[in-house]
């Protein structure tokens, strides 16, 4: 009966499409990643470890692209999920014109990287952006940087800007998360005479935490495929010191160097998918329940 | 000291909360306000309001940066993916929310591990190699097709899960096949969920600029994303006619997201506060 209403038939064609043009690369490209495939030749040989032992040694540069990466990762998540929950407990009650906030906080999600990577391209420009004049214009000329040239801020500024953009979003999920929390919860611990902190140590962040979960498994996501924001603002630049896989990956492919850049692909993919298999376990055996 | 508190904390978080707005909205009249000025004026990027509108900075940008084009072109790929994924996703989750063998729900977990998965860009080439789809607008389409399916599954098979299935019954009974039963009784039911990932798929996928940087090369058929970059690079120094561009490329998804607000953020707050 269920497998004549329901037929197989029907996921056939988002399993193609999904298989050919998702999957199978990722999949290519471990066998790839043992080869010297590039744009130079049509032949292409196996070489064994070689790309792999190039990348962990630590003589070239792929070992800073890796670290670069985790940084970035490590940091976003830090930063968005502090700061998105610090905002959400603050807009949760005693707010006059939410929804316009909301709107507000919410937009720079939307708006595609590549063009907030333009726009904060300008304001950080070190003679005529917006943040530096202003820093001037209160007299903390001191405080100005080349914010995306020097070799100390430019790693700094890009995490910056990816924050400002996504902070938004995280703190939507867990403003959402604190809504759903019963009152009645505080008012009971007020009555026990329980402060802030301790209402918020054994009230808040116990119920929290299945949002915080969602927020961090995004982030994290979100952080060790990061291209556009440093594409953009920096090119990798100054020199290698701002280079994460994606660009690096993408430098590899434009010179040619095929072999090497899947290679490095490959490495982000084993990492992501065992790191997917836990997440996706987790978001399924969820669905079920409910 | 209580009493100070009790009155002050409502200020000082409504403070915070219009701060917080302001530092999310600058940037972005930053650039509606310098795509109205001239050359010189933009030259610092400025909060400053321009002196006199030049609207014309808006059709010099249309026709040097061939806006036009671009536009219909970021038309076609978002519609064309979301469109895509929608049709495939809803029927792939449908048949796994329905029918929960052991297999099919290894092909659904199989599905939504694209979630987390990241594309192989160069091997990715080679594919598109193969089935003659490098720098071809169908190639685009169904890449993006591809990159959506994952989550698109996902919030439509949560939704599917709290349809009841009387209705599919019923159809059975009244004799629909397995087809005509998902077009015209369970996909209806669907509307508010397609709704959202229809508009989740168009926003990321207008947004989407790494695809046609690998494997668009011919500039007839960049989107606005692309064209913007490129635009960027050539009149760097014009930042009212960059800041015009940007606006062009951005408007299509403020305009939406105003819109469909309502759908969006249930859609990305989706299953993060059932618990």
């Amino acid at each position: 009966m269920n497998r004549a209403m329901y037929p197989f038939y029907f996921a056939i064609a988002a399993l193609i499409v999904y298989s050919v043009f998702f999957v199978m690369p990722g999949l290519m490209g471990i066998y790839y990643s043992f080869t010297d495939w590039n744009s130079y030749s049509n032949e292409v040989h196996y070489i064994g470890f070689d790309n792999l032992a190039k990348i962990f040694d630590g003589q070239a540069k792929y070992l800073g692209y890796i670290k670069n990466t985790l940084v970035f990762m490590v940091a976003t998540v830090v930063l968005k999920t502090v700061l998105g929950m610090l905002f959400a407990m603050m807009l949760n009650d005693g707010i006059r014109a939410k929804g316009l906030h909301r709107v507000m906080l919410f937009m720079p999600s939307i708006i595609p990287m590549l063009v907030v990577g333009l726009i904060f391209k300008s304001i950080l420009n070190p003679a005529t952006g917006l943040l530096n004049e202003s820093l001037r214009t209160v007299g903390l000329e001191f405080m100005t940087q080349k914010w995306l040239t020097d070799l100390n801020w430019a790693f700094k500024s890009i995490i910056a800007v990816d924050v400002w953009k996504g902070v938004g979003y995280i703190m939507i999920i867990l403003l959402a998360g604190l809504q759903s929390i019963d009152k009645t919860y505080y008012e009971a611990a007020s009555i026990d005479g329980a402060n802030f902190w301790q209402k918020l140590l054994h009230i808040t962040l116990p119920l929290i935490i299945p949002a915080l979960m969602v927020t961090t498994v995004l982030n994290l996501l979100h952080g060790l495929k990061v291209f556009e924001v440093v594409y953009v603002l920096t090119n990798g630049g100054p020199g290698y010191a701002t280079d994460v896989m994606y660009t690096a990956i993408f430098k590899e492919f434009s010179t040619g160097n095929y072999g090497m850049g899947t290679a490095l692909s490959s490495v982000l993919f084993i990492v992501m998918t065992v790191l997917g298999y836990f997440v996706v376990r987790l978001m399924s055996r969820e669905g079920n329940e409910s | 000291m209580m009493g100070v508190n009790k009155a002050l904390l409502p200020a000082l978080r409504n403070a915070v909360a219009w701060i917080l707005s302001a530092v999310m909205f600058v940037p972005l009249l930053l650039v509606a306000v310098n795509s109205l000025k001239t050359k010189a004026e933009a030259n610092g990027m400025k909060l400053s309001l321009p002196k006199a509108f030049q609207w014309s900075n808006y059709s010099i940008v249309i026709e040097e940066g061939k806006l036009v084009r671009s536009f219909f072109n970021s038309l076609l790929y978002a519609c064309g993916a979301t469109v895509g994924s929608i049709l495939l996703a809803s029927l792939a989750a449908y048949v796994f929310s329905r029918h929960r063998t052991r297999f099919n729900k290894g092909m659904y977990f199989y599905l939504i591990m694209g979630i987390a998965m990241p594309t192989n860009f160069v091997t990715l080439m080679k594919v598109m190699q193969w089935t003659h789809l490098l720098n071809t607008q169908l190639g685009i389409i169904l890449i993006l097709t591809a990159s959506s399916i994952p989550f698109s599954v996902f919030l439509i098979h949560g939704f599917i899960g709290g349809v009841p299935r009387e209705l599919d019954e019923a159809g059975v009974v009244d004799g629909c096949s397995p087809i005509r039963l998902f077009l015209a009784v369970v996909m209806p039911l669907l509307k508010p969920v397609l709704v959202t990932v229809a508009i989740l798929n168009f926003m990321g996928t207008w947004s989407d600029f790494i695809h046609p940087l690998y494997f668009l090369n011919n500039s007839d058929k960049w989107p606005m994303t692309l064209a913007v970059y490129n635009f960027f690079g050539r009149f760097q120094v014009n930042w009212n006619l960059v800041s015009a561009d940007i606006v062009l490329t951005t408007l299509p998804v403020v305009v939406i997201y105003l819109l469909g607000q309502r759908f969006i953020i249930s859609g990305m707050t989706a299953g993060s506060v059932k618990g």
